[in-house]
């Protein structure tokens, strides 16, 4: 019998706030323990939460990305359980009245596009930081507290190489969002996966297995990489798989249960009578509408369509936001956005890189690039000459009229100088000259290069091509 | 939702709290005559009524995402009963 | 003897430069050191500390601060061990929390504070808030002061004991179903339970989040005004906190209550009341009207599901907010192998009887299965809870009753049987479960032994100005609140 896959996916990123869910210490990575932490966060008695206003827009600006419904109504709820990592021994979360919930996700995968619905993203907060030793473990405050959002997708994922394509789209769509910086080595962004194994064709959901701790995208790949056969092995055996959670050991590269999670939770979820229901206005809606943006899939859809960018291209931008507008601006107005897409990604994106600067730093405004672009393409300099252009522009900022005018670079189509050059191209060349006589094209070349140097690279050289083979077949 | 089906252990295990037998016992039957006291409720016509979170109606009570100072960490460990290297020590987790 | 006075005599005497802020503090330690050890009330106090504080307060005096800028300036205030106080010890009448001492002020204390009051002293309550006669303190039951064999009422009873025995001119206390307002009537001084959400909670250790309130106790009506007024105001660190001005509470005080409207609950007046409180409760009554007010009967058809009710809430509630006392980042540890076996032996042996029945009976309610048949259940009959009260309060401007349906009982009485301990808050519970405003205030005296008998005056939602009008009027009428403990 075939078997196929059924994966649910529970993502947790970090907001990017300056301060804590519930009180002003500040949200930032790498501080030393314990040292981003009040009594609200240390759950000291007699402390209150009170709800980050950024963090609730962050949130319901998530679910608008995500094409989600954002309810009249949400509140927040206790999540009962004891951990030494959770300061109250209670998570704080939104439990049955989310802020969003009903969307969806689409991204390439395979050719073609797919659409994985989004149960809801809510907003909770995220917990302590364990440390272990040989015989103690040590916790760390300063995570506690920090407002944490759970996108929790429909059970619509059917391979390991599906669920990577799907994380790398939401977190394409959360960075440019300006929801998370999705830093994973910061532990911003940790996933969760839900996984059971079915006969194909069928409907039935087999025992959901749930595993934990993987850390990067390639360990959720290689996670269920494991998972999913070791679960077809077990049930084509005639083993009946149990409900269980797992944990990712990525050094052995295996899936083993988790001893901690052996009971079945019962987490006693109740509204949090310390703090109040959210019921978001039509004005307060507006205003974290209009900071939606354009999600990365679409853009890289309206480069391909708008200015017929290859996709290879258009993929480049659909990452770097940055170097998009840099590019939709030159492109503005020009007649082959094409060319200009390739100055960009093929030139400038590497000078910066080998400057180590940013569009920032830059110098000279996208139009300038058009300007040289446009030089190119009406023949007043070759694309050779193009490219030293742009060095000089890139250091002084100078325009690219001004640079030719200055520095003489216009193209030499003078047929007059042109044959003069040729001339004593061929008199210096006996030799190669000779060669193309009897047949070597590649001789011309030579020749070409000669004549290209005589006019310090002024030249065009399809003129020069031309009159060359007329000299020498004469 | 009568005494029987009180079962104590499990409750005192979700609730971390350690009971000896006789206070198992004790607690047990004091509950059960809590619940049964409680079973008065099942009577009230409580359809179409919304519950009660807060005495007060209010909604969307916030704070603005600014940066507090907060504690030293000193200060923050100071109550610790187990504390190295600005953490709070436990006993070894188990994952 | 300035521990002798209230606040109003206290402030005019300073302002005078009769006495001082010290000899005022020094009189309550040392009537404290003379009578304490018989009531009981306080569980610790920093001598060094209030008599710096009364020094400050004389050093502002001097440089001429007025009581109009700082109207408790040099007056000492007491708190119940469940408010923080920067630097003191907190304990919450339990063992669990160790030698833990607060690293931040509750904004009630700030605000006592900023007020100019000298805030000292620790005193004993029942564990966590959970009872109803202190008897549930982990350290010892405090006495009442009109006789030590029996209870003063609690959870605040500390509270209540300190005031009626003149050891602090005034206490501030939590009430969560009737904690103020019973310990006051069992103790004859006023007890204010105000509006949920009209005082901060930050600071205050939770009990139940949603019924808790933080309120005082004083020996008059214009204090217990003064009081309301200091602590009173939002609070952007409490999200429940009432964003609403505060109106001028000792201008609402007067002796006519013409125009007024009062309430009698008809299902307050029923079965188990004592024939005495009875007595000076409708002697109350016929005081009221006859300094102008109309009484006419209200139904609270609901009430009678207020202690059922009570007890699934803010168990519940209890049960998630006493979580974080696991020995983690506080607390006496009592070590174990791992997490959980450290939890379980910590909260087993920190916790004592009354904390662990209504944890386990919260975490009872909540748990898988049977949140709609309890919790959710109880939420609604807590809204019929309310719209009665608020019903009620389109006829008339306040309603009247007893506070308890007995006076003071012996120690030990009730402990043995939870339910009936519980059931002495009947009168008091359903005050916090509709959110409105209460107070109780002193009303006569059983006969003997001669034991304070406590009226109960519940408002509307803000609804303080009438409910300290009321009382202002009243005790001009009657001076009962003149009346002192033995103790005294």
């Amino acid at each position: 019998m075939e078997y196929e896959a059924v994966i649910g996916l529970e993502t947790h990123v970090q907001l990017r706030t300056r301060s804590k869910m519930w009180c002003g210490c500040a949200n930032e990575f790498g501080a030393d323990p314990n040292s981003n932490v009040c009594p609200v966060c240390l759950g000291l008695p007699g402390v209150l939460p009170v709800a980050n206003d950024e963090a609730l827009r962050l949130t319901v600006l998530t679910g608008l990305l995500l094409g989600c419904e954002i309810p009249r109504r949400a509140k927040f709820d206790r999540k009962n359980y004891f951990y030494p990592d959770v300061a109250k021994n209670y998570q704080i979360t939104q439990y049955d009245q989310p802020s969003t919930r009903d969307g969806f996700l689409e991204f390439e995968f395979e050719d073609h596009l797919e659409r994985v619905r989004i149960t809801r993203a809510h907003l909770e907060e995220d917990v302590a930081k364990n440390f272990h030793f040989s015989r103690e473990s040590g916790v760390d405050f300063n995570r506690a507290g920090v407002p944490l959002l759970e996108i929790v997708s429909e059970p619509e994922i059917r391979s390991a190489h599906m669920a990577h394509a799907y994380l790398n789209a939401l977190v394409e769509v959360l960075v440019h969002g300006g929801i998370s910086d999705c830093d994973m080595e910061k532990g911003m962004l940790r996933c969760d996966v839900n996984v059971s194994v079915r006969p194909r064709g069928t409907t039935t959901l087999g025992a959901k297995i749930e595993i934990k701790n993987m850390n990067t995208f390639s360990g959720v790949r290689r996670a269920l990489d494991y998972e999913i056969p070791r679960q077809i092995a077990a049930v084509s055996r005639g083993e009946k798989l149990r409900q269980e959670t797992r944990r990712w050991d990525d050094d052995a590269g295996i899936t083993e249960p988790m001893r901690s999670k052996e009971h079945a939770h019962d987490y006693r979820y109740l509204p949090d009578p310390d703090l109040l229901p959210l019921e978001p206005s039509d004005a307060w809606l507006a205003e974290v509408r209009s900071r939606v943006i354009e999600l990365p899939l679409a853009r890289k859809q309206r480069f391909a369509r708008d200015y017929g960018l290859p996709a290879g291209d258009a993929e480049v931008f659909k990452g770097n936001l940055t170097l998009g507008a840099f590019f939709e601006q030159a492109a503005n107005g020009a007649k082959n956005p094409k060319a200009i897409g390739n100055w960009v990604i093929n030139n400038l994106a590497a000078k910066l890189n080998e400057s180590q600067s940013t569009l920032a730093d830059l110098k000279f405004p996208p139009a300038a690039l058009r300007e040289l672009v446009e030089l190119v393409e009406s023949g007043k300099i070759s694309t050779k000459i193009a490219q030293e252009v742009f060095g000089d522009m890139f250091t002084s900022g100078k325009s690219p009229t001004a640079i030719v005018e200055e520095k003489g670079l216009l193209q030499v189509s003078d047929t007059g100088a042109l044959e003069t050059f040729c001339d004593q191209a061929i008199a210096a060349n006996p030799g190669p000259a000779q060669d193309f006589r009897t047949g070597k094209m590649a001789a011309l070349n030579f020749l070409k290069g000669q004549v290209m140097k005589l006019s310090k690279g002024k030249a065009n050289p399809s003129v020069v091509g031309d009159i060359l083979e007329r000299k020498l077949r004469a | 939702m009568s005494a029987e089906k009180f079962d104590i252990h499990y409750v005192a295990n979700l609730a971390r709290i350690a009971l000896t037998p006789e206070e198992e016992q004790r607690l047990g039957s004091q509950l059960g005559n809590i619940l049964g006291y409680v079973e008065q409720l099942r009577a009230v016509d409580v359809s179409g009524v919304e519950p009660t979170s807060h005495a007060f109606p209010l909604v969307n009570v916030v704070r603005a995402d600014v940066r507090q100072p907060g504690l030293e960490t000193e200060e923050a460990l100071r109550n610790a009963p187990l504390k190295a290297n600005g953490l709070f020590m436990v006993p070894k987790i188990v994952e | 003897m300035p521990h002798r006075l209230n606040i109003s005599e206290l402030t005019a005497r300073l302002a005078r430069r009769e006495t001082s802020a010290r000899e005022a503090m020094q009189s309550c330690l040392d009537h404290i050191g003379r009578v304490d050890s018989a009531v009981k009330a306080f569980l610790s106090y920093d001598t060094a500390d209030a008599l710096a504080q009364a020094d400050r307060a004389d050093r502002e005096i001097a440089e001429g601060r007025t009581h109009a800028e700082k109207p408790l300036l040099g007056v000492p205030i007491a708190l119940k061990d469940v408010l923080c106080q920067q630097g003191q010890p907190l304990n919450c009448g339990s063992k669990i929390l160790g030698n833990y001492r607060s690293p931040y002020d509750a904004t009630v204390v700030v605000k006592l504070k900023e007020a100019g009051a000298i805030v000292f002293g620790r005193l004993n309550m029942d564990e966590f808030a959970m009872g109803s006669s202190t008897e549930n303190s982990a350290f010892f039951t405090t006495r009442n002061p009109w006789d030590t064999d029996r209870i003063p009422g609690g959870s605040s009873g500390g509270s209540a004991a300190a005031v009626a025995s003149n050891e602090c001119l005034a206490s501030l206390g939590s009430d969560t179903g009737g904690s103020i307002r019973q310990p006051a009537a069992l103790c004859g001084c006023i007890g204010v339970k105000p509006t949920y959400g009209r005082v901060s909670r930050y600071g205050l250790v939770a009990f139940a989040s949603s019924l808790d309130q933080i309120g005082s106790f004083t020996k008059t009506a214009a204090d217990a005004a003064l009081m309301t007024q200091i602590i009173s105001g939002h609070d952007p660190r409490d999200s429940t906190s009432l964003n609403e001005p505060v109106p001028d509470y000792r201008a609402a005080l007067g002796n006519d209550l013409r125009g007024l409207r009062l309430g009698v609950a008809k299902e307050f007046m029923v079965g188990g009341l004592d024939p005495e409180v009875r007595d000076s409760v409708d002697a109350a009554i016929r005081q009221l009207q006859s300094l102008g007010a109309t009484v006419e009967e209200v139904s609270l058809p609901h009430s009678e599901h207020a202690v059922a009710t009570y007890y699934i809430i803010a168990t519940a509630e209890a049960s998630a907010n006493l979580a974080r006392f696991d020995g983690v980042r506080y607390g006496a540890r009592v070590a174990g192998s791992d997490p959980t076996e450290m939890y379980e032996r910590t909260r087993g042996a920190g916790f004592g009887a009354e904390v662990k029945r209504r944890i386990i009976l919260g975490t009872y309610v909540l748990s898988s299965g049977y949140y709609d048949a309890y919790y959710l259940r109880a939420q609604k009959v807590r809204t019929l809870i309310r719209n009665d009260f608020l019903k009620a309060f389109e006829k008339v401007d306040a309603i009247v009753s007893p506070t308890t349906p007995t006076a003071a009982f012996r120690l030990g009485e009730k402990t043995q049987d939870p339910l009936q301990m519980y059931l002495s808050d009947i009168f008091t519970i359903s005050c916090n479960l509709a959110g409105i405003s209460g107070l109780s205030m002193p009303c006569g005296f059983t006969k003997s032994p001669k034991l304070p008998i406590g009226l109960q005056l519940l408002g509307k939602p803000l609804g303080e100005p009438t409910l300290f009008h009321i009382a202002h009027a009243y005790e001009q009428a009657t001076g009962w609140h003149l009346e002192r403990a033995p103790l005294a």
